[in-house]
């Protein structure tokens, strides 16, 4: 039975490894100079050339590297606000509101989730042109501030968190519905809000296809900085590779911190739907 | 007013949703029937892009490497998938972190992973032909062949979702009542028996969803292979790994053909609905 279980852990640990190895080895990348990028074979240990590395890269004008990481900023920390308000707000409409409607509209909510949206890209580009938003960081935060995903996650957490005779004794004592949501709704929905932020803003920071479509090159977000350093610097791995391992910085250091709740949130929304 | 404020909450939602997401998709079918450009004006032409289609060997080289590309990734990983997570589920110490640590590619963002297994799969200098010449075989022109850019690039997608799947099967698996598994051990079966008599079929639902989100995502890749490709929208000197998602944004946004590209987009999403209808229905049978 031990032995058993030891190749258990072998295998996952491998997994882990498996896993691990590119990003570490990004690190390793970003850390070494151009020459040794070449050698066989490869290098595995990390060097000391980050800073310069680093340097290079956020003082290459082509690619606004700086610019991306600001611009990304921005854009990720207004779509997680907007998506995790607007999804607590229909998400208790459904878990705790009684209408007319309401359970056909909840499914069509699930429904969107399976919408592949992005190829939707080419209209959605004439419309941009037509509101001049084309370029402007607009075009990558109005279209995703709401999420079907995130409907339906506040919607099951509202639905077994929040006690109807919480809101019957508000509804008693006279609070209106907007206000009985501020002051005992989104108190009790803050854990899934705090996990669903956390994924919106991951999703948000590494989206890349519709930024690729309708930024420019003066004023990319993150993803699209990085896919102009790779394309027009592929000669110098080390400073693609220091801009890259910045850019996923931030979202491994949400990932260790936060990791068990972020899992948590993946795998409820999925095994419920 | 009590009345109507259910409403009003969920009203966002769906008044962005219909502009942003259901009118472009559906827009995209009109304008498909359009020889349509950006400025001056458009001229309607019926079905004529989508004949176009039928006898355009670009799109049928795409739609090739799509497809191949969407096989080659997906059954392995479910598979490794499915296996992960029935590991996982055998009630170990470290759980949190063996779960993160398979979860971990997933967080990393698409265009950093093309880069980053860009230069592994490199020819000369790449760290898998390196590791292939340890064992005593030939490199491998990753970029330049079509077999060798189709497993690479299906690899940066297992790489990347294997782990988010496992998680989703386990917890699905979690749900399973345990008194299950002690009957049929108590009959003899083996755990491997267990596994495909016991935990397959009642993880069915899971594994639908799973099929239907990997379809929906895998025929619409666009990011790794572009990446892969050094940012070049063509997928390899000869096309050799540019899917349906590459010559659409490269007809629509480097030629400008919106009508044609639409045309492509609107053919994409039939395919994706059919596909993902038709491997819904097979594994639920298979999985009976």
């Amino acid at each position: 039975m031990i032995r058993k279980n030891s190749l258990t852990y072998l295998a996952l640990i491998a997994a882990c490894v498996l896993s691990a190895f590119p990003l570490y080895f990004m690190f390793v990348v970003a850390t070494r100079t151009n020459d040794v990028i070449s050698d066989v074979p490869p290098p595995l240990l990390p060097g000391g050339s980050f800073g310069e590395n680093a340097g290079r890269a956020f003082a290459n004008e082509h690619a606004a590297f700086l610019y991306g990481l600001v611009n990304s900023l921005i854009v990720s920390a207004v779509v997680t606000v907007s998506v995790v308000f607007f999804s607590s707000l229909a998400g208790f409409a459904f878990a705790k509101l009684r209408f007319r409607g309401r359970s056909a509209l909840l499914l069509v909510i699930v429904g969107t989730m399976m919408v592949p949206t992005q190829l939707g890209i080419i209209p959605l580009y004439m419309l941009m042109v037509r509101l001049g938003w084309q370029g402007t960081l607009q075009a990558v935060i109005v279209p995703f501030l709401v999420s079907g995903f995130g409907v339906f996650m506040m919607r099951q957490y509202a639905a077994s968190a929040i006690p109807d005779s919480l809101i019957e004794a508000a509804i008693i004592d006279g609070a209106s519905t907007l206000r009985i949501f501020w002051s005992v709704v989104l108190p009790a929905l803050r854990p899934a809000a705090a996990v669903l932020g956390l994924l919106t803003f991951m999703q948000t920071w590494n989206e890349f296809l519709w930024s690729f479509a309708v930024l420019d090159p003066d004023t990319p977000t993150v993803q699209l900085s990085l896919s102009l350093l790779a394309t027009a610097y592929y000669t110098d791995y080390a400073q693609v590779f220091a801009a890259t391992a910045i850019a996923t910085l931030p979202l491994l250091f949400v990932f260790l911190v936060f990791g068990r709740q972020i899992i948590g949130g993946i795998t409820e929304g999925a095994v419920k739907s | 007013m009590r009345r109507i404020t259910p409403y009003l909450l969920i009203a966002p939602f769906f008044l962005l949703f219909a502009v942003f997401g259901v009118y472009p998709l559906l827009y995209t079918g009109w304008v498909s029937l359009h020889d349509w450009h950006l400025i001056g004006g458009h001229q309607f032409v019926g079905l004529a892009n989508y004949t176009g289609l039928l006898s355009d060997p670009d799109f049928w080289n795409a739609m090739a490497n799509t497809g191949g590309i969407f096989v080659l990734a997906t059954v392995p990983q479910l598979l490794l998938a499915l296996w992960l997570a029935s590991l996982l589920n055998r009630g170990l110490r470290a759980r949190t972190a063996l779960r993160m640590g398979i979860l971990l590619p997933n967080v990393t963002s698409v265009a950093a992973v093309g880069i980053v297994f860009a230069q592994l799969y490199s020819r000369d200098f790449g760290l898998v032909n390196w590791l292939l010449g340890l064992a005593g075989a030939g490199p491998v022109d990753w970029q330049g062949s079509r077999a060798g850019s189709w497993l690479a690039i299906a690899t940066m997608v297992d790489w990347r979702w294997t782990g988010y799947n496992a998680l989703i099967f386990l917890a699905a698996m979690q749900a399973v009542p345990r008194d299950l598994y002690e009957a049929a051990a108590i009959d003899g079966a083996s755990r491997s028996r267990q596994f495909w008599r016991i935990t397959v079929p009642l993880l069915r639902p899971t594994i639908v969803f799973t099929v239907i989100i990997s379809t929906i995502g895998g025929l619409q890749l666009f990011t790794e292979p572009l990446m892969f490709g050094n940012g070049k929208m063509l997928g390899g000197s000869l096309g050799q790994f540019q899917t349906v998602a590459m010559y659409m944004y490269e007809t629509a946004f480097q030629r400008f053909q919106y009508g044609y590209g639409s045309a492509i987009a609107w053919t994409l999403f039939l395919v994706i609905a059919a596909v993902a209808g038709v491997n819904a229905l097979l594994v639920r049978r298979a999985a009976r």
